[in-house]
């Protein structure tokens, strides 16, 4: 049974692997056209909210605390605590779905969603676009306003599959809330909550990354 | 929660194993010190990115973010008190994280040095 | 010839009434099955399946450049022939051939445990599988994909509208049975060993998959978002490789080839697994340097993530980085030089017999030996301008892949058939059909790299007259290997009702597996054995055998 519960961890990490490499190639996406097409990163950045991108990443933070917790009262049998742990996990995790739905569909709103409707005109004309007009942009030209697509492009990629492993991981959050109120965690078999704690901290550590990859690209001057 | 909580270290009786999983349990003092740690850094490394540090920005931006990432492993994710196993496990996909980035870099960076 | 064969009685033999196939009946006790034993058959079965449809199709290229012109089949349908053949040959059959089957039942009884430690997880891989090959069966049927098995960019993500979003699906799930294979390895053999059963007491079998499983686990993903980003551009518009967009088309070579390189690791580690295991047998002696034999498949595992770029010399990467990449790729031939050295030194002054997993052995040794050396050119830069993309290439990899993977597959499954179906085949058509199996294969690829040297290249259905001797040496070799290869399946068929009791020990080996009934018991090991010798040790199967007749005389 030890054996058991030791090697499941084993596996868990071993996925998480998997995990690392295949945002992996994303990442290495990321730098090259950064390096490439830096002042379109800029100018793609500042539209960004730093407000909810800030308030995410704090809701994130919030939510490991809330499941490294769960992990506790797990391992301490305190079956109460583990219900309401894993509840606050989950609503948080909610809020933080809710948050990137409301930059998402501002995002739709102002055609910055790579494809058809992709629209320049925030990046050659700032003024006409709140968001650049408070950051101070100058006009990109033409060829490097278009790479700004690519950015979004990346924006949407790293932030989308991100969202659908919180998305999985709310979703495994809810049975997890049913099983735990009816005790099955808090009687000594506690390896399905630690190893989906490694799961929920892996997301989480995405991320911390993502958060000044795209939204931090020179806020200042 | 007021119930004595366990101590670190290894000496553990209950489900004894030679990797000293499970014998030891973080304490909620340490989940919270390192959670307010990373809101504190995440506040940090917003503040940081409106000064003008020339390319020292993405740097620093970075830095702080490998240190949460790495409090979360350590911690949250129970590393530090886990088997060399684990850790070597976690070591391995950074390297290998580390090496797609890197070889691959290499020939973006070294095109423009031109043919010879 | 003298043999080392050595069957029980065949008039009072009895396959044993209680194992893994008798346990339980009806098809929802295999559908759903945990046992690692039964799963490998389900593999053994879909994989040979796959194997047949791939062959056909290789059958039709072959068939195809009979001729110069492009007469059988218009150059759109010839390049969904050799794509489908590729895609199918890589990720459904060589892929998973021996990990998912002999591995699968092997490993867990050669530590010395009662089955791999996640179960559930085994059988989820073997329904991935299914489904990525029905998707494969799926885009076969909707018209095939022309792409190439390796999907350059842009041309397939802008300039062919044929199945790419259902192939990359397919594979992508494909990718992900081999993920759960992997990791399911690597936690049994570090979890799950006997007492005694330490790191260094492993058959090289063993170590060969925990290398493999490594490459699986670590590469396998970098394929998937490679995948991921190709539907993306295709169904969004996100244009990563894009350069219209400013993107890199070659930035998806980057993370195609990173796991794609590994890949052909993942599939030659398992069948030089095998070829260890069986050399010994046949030689009745150790393996030669069994530690460096353990840590060249290691080495070969880690070395192998930092090669990849080897595959896009030509394609308008860095020159400074494929000098860099150039001297990798040849420090990565080194361990398995090692290993062909091992085995030679393990045949000297060995008692060697022919039995017909030998005689694959010996195939694979030569062949590999000169596919591998024929990567030695191809990774030197300078000779790879002029031989990428030509036949030489193609009869490198099937060199490798074919001379090797394959023929070690199937002294695998020659090796370990008594094992799994209590049952032997039939030694002298199974030598007879190694024998097939070798001419053809040389017949069939060798010409391919003269073509390659005089210019032909690869990916065409129509090529200058001057190549067609050459290709109708090799067509004709091809019918010979596909006859060497459907005799094992008509004659494995045959032997599961008529092949002699093969008893435990057929071959006299070492091996924990062989001092357990055939077939085993589903829980494998009535007690769970305390290993107290190294691997190949044949003295210690001499007093175990002494001991048992002084027990039996008694």
């Amino acid at each position: 049974m030890e054996q058991q519960v030791d090697a499941t961890g084993f596996a868990m990490w071993l996925f998480l692997l998997t995990e690392i490499m295949f945002f992996g190639g994303l990442f290495t996406a990321y730098l090259i056209y950064r390096n490439w097409y830096y002042p379109a990163f800029v100018a793609g950045s500042h539209q960004l909210s730093i407000l909810w991108g800030t308030l995410n990443t704090g809701v994130l933070i919030t939510s490991s605390f809330t499941m490294a917790m769960g992990v506790w009262c797990a391992e301490t049998r305190r079956k109460g605590g583990l219900v309401l742990c894993l509840v606050l996990t989950f609503l948080l995790g909610l809020v933080f779905l809710g948050i990137k739905t409301i930059e998402y569909s501002e995002k739709i709103e102002k055609h910055h969603v790579p494809g058809f409707h992709y629209s320049l005109k925030s990046f050659t004309d700032p003024n006409s676009d709140e968001a650049a007009k408070t950051a101070g942009d100058k006009p990109l030209p033409l060829d490097m306003a278009r790479h700004t697509e690519m950015y979004f492009g990346l924006y949407f990629a790293m932030t989308g599959m991100h969202a659908l492993h919180m998305i999985i991981g709310i979703a495994i959050l809810a049975f997890m809330i049913v099983r735990a109120q009816a005790g099955a965690y808090t009687t000594g078999h506690i390896t399905f909550v630690e190893n989906f704690g490694l799961y929920w901290h892996f997301v989480d550590i995405v991320w911390i990354f993502l958060f000044p990859l795209l939204y931090l690209i020179s806020r200042h001057g | 929660m007021s119930a004595p909580h366990q101590t670190h270290g290894h000496t553990q009786t209950e489900n004894g194993n030679e990797h000293g999983e499970h014998l030891h349990i973080v304490p909620p003092r340490i989940y919270i010190i390192v959670g307010t740690t990373l809101l504190i850094f995440t506040a940090i490394t917003v503040w940081a990115s409106y000064l003008e540090l020339g390319v020292f920005n993405p740097v620093i931006a970075l830095f702080i973010a490998c240190l949460k990432a790495t409090i979360v492993v350590l911690f949250f994710m129970h590393v530090k008190y886990s088997s060399k196993l684990t850790k070597l496990t976690v070591g391995a996909g950074l390297f290998t994280f580390l090496t797609l980035i890197a070889m691959t870099l290499a020939d973006y960076f070294t095109r423009a040095w031109g043919r010879w | 010839m003298s043999t080392i064969i050595s069957l029980p009685d065949q008039s009072t033999a009895r396959i044993p009434k209680v194992n893994f196939i008798t346990k339980e009946n009806g098809l929802l006790s295999w559908l759903l099955t945990g046992d690692h034993k039964r799963i490998a058959m389900l593999y053994l079965a879909s994989i040979t399946f796959f194997f047949a449809i791939g062959g056909a199709l290789a059958g039709l290229i072959r068939l195809e450049l009979l001729t110069p012109q492009s007469d059988l089949m218009a150059t759109d349908t010839y390049n969904k022939v050799f794509t489908m053949h590729g895609v199918v040959m890589i990720f459904l059959f060589l892929v998973p051939s021996v990990p998912a089957t002999l591995g699968n039942f092997l490993i867990p009884i050669m530590i010395g445990a009662k089955d791999l430690a996640l179960p559930k997880i085994n059988l989820l891989s073997w329904y991935l599988y299914v489904a990525g090959g029905i998707m494969v069966l799926y885009t076969m049927a909707a018209g095939g994909v022309d792409t190439g098995w390796t999907f350059t960019t842009p041309l397939s993500t802008h300039y062919l509208n044929t199945n790419v979003l259902s192939t990359g699906i397919a594979i992508f799930i494909a990718g992900f049975s081999s993920i759960f294979t992997g990791l399911n390895f690597i936690v049994t053999i570090h979890k799950m060993r006997a007492p005694g059963m330490t790191w260094f007491r492993l058959p090289l079998f063993v170590w060969s998959h925990y290398a493999a499983s490594i490459l699986m686990v670590l590469g396998t993903p970098v394929l998937a978002i490679a995948l991921v980003l190709v539907i993306l551009e295709r169904t969004m518009g996100i244009g990563v490789f894009d350069a219209a967009k400013g993107g890199d088309p070659i930035l998806f070579q980057h993370l195609f080839w990173f796991y794609s390189h590994p890949a052909v690791y993942i599939m030659i580690l398992p069948g030089m697994g095998v070829i260890s295991e069986v050399i010994s047998t046949f030689s009745r002696k150790r393996v030669f340097g069994y530690t460096a034999v353990a840590f060249s498949s290691v080495a070969i595992a880690v070395f192998g993530f930092f090669v990849w770029e080897h595959h896009m010399f030509i394609m308008g990467v860095s020159t400074y980085s494929t000098l860099v990449f150039s001297l990798l790729t040849m420090l990565v031939a080194v361990p398995s030089a090692i290993k062909i050295f091992n085995w030679s030194f393990t045949l000297y002054k060995g008692s060697i017999t022919f039995e017909t997993p030998m005689l694959y052995a010996f195939g694979f040794m030569g062949l590999f030996t000169i596919g591998g050396l024929t990567g030695v050119f191809l990774g030197t830069t300078g000779t790879d301008i002029h031989l990428t993309e030509t036949y030489f290439i193609v009869a490198h990899f099937h060199f490798v892949m074919v001379g090797g993977m394959l023929m070690a597959f199937l002294a695998g499954i020659h090796f370990w058939w008594p094992k799994m179906t209590g049952r032997m085949y039939p030694e002298k058509i199974s030598q007879l059909a190694a024998l097939i199996t070798f001419i053809g294969f040389n017949f069939t690829f060798f010409p391919q790299f003269i073509l390659g040297t005089l210019g032909m290249p690869r990916r065409y259905a129509a090529y200058p007259a001057e190549f067609q001797v050459l290709n109708v040496f090799s067509t004709a070799g091809a019918t010979i290997l596909g006859v060497g290869y459907l005799l094992p399946i008509l004659y494995l068929t045959w032997s599961l009702r008529y092949g002699e009791i093969a008893g435990n020990n057929p071959w006299q080996a070492t091996g924990l597996e062989w001092q357990i009934q055939s077939p085993p018991l589903t829980e494998n090991f009535a007690e769970i054995p305390i290993v107290d010798h190294d691997a190949y040790d044949y003295d210690w199967l001499e007093r175990k055998h002494v001991h048992e007749r002084e027990v039996t005389s008694v």
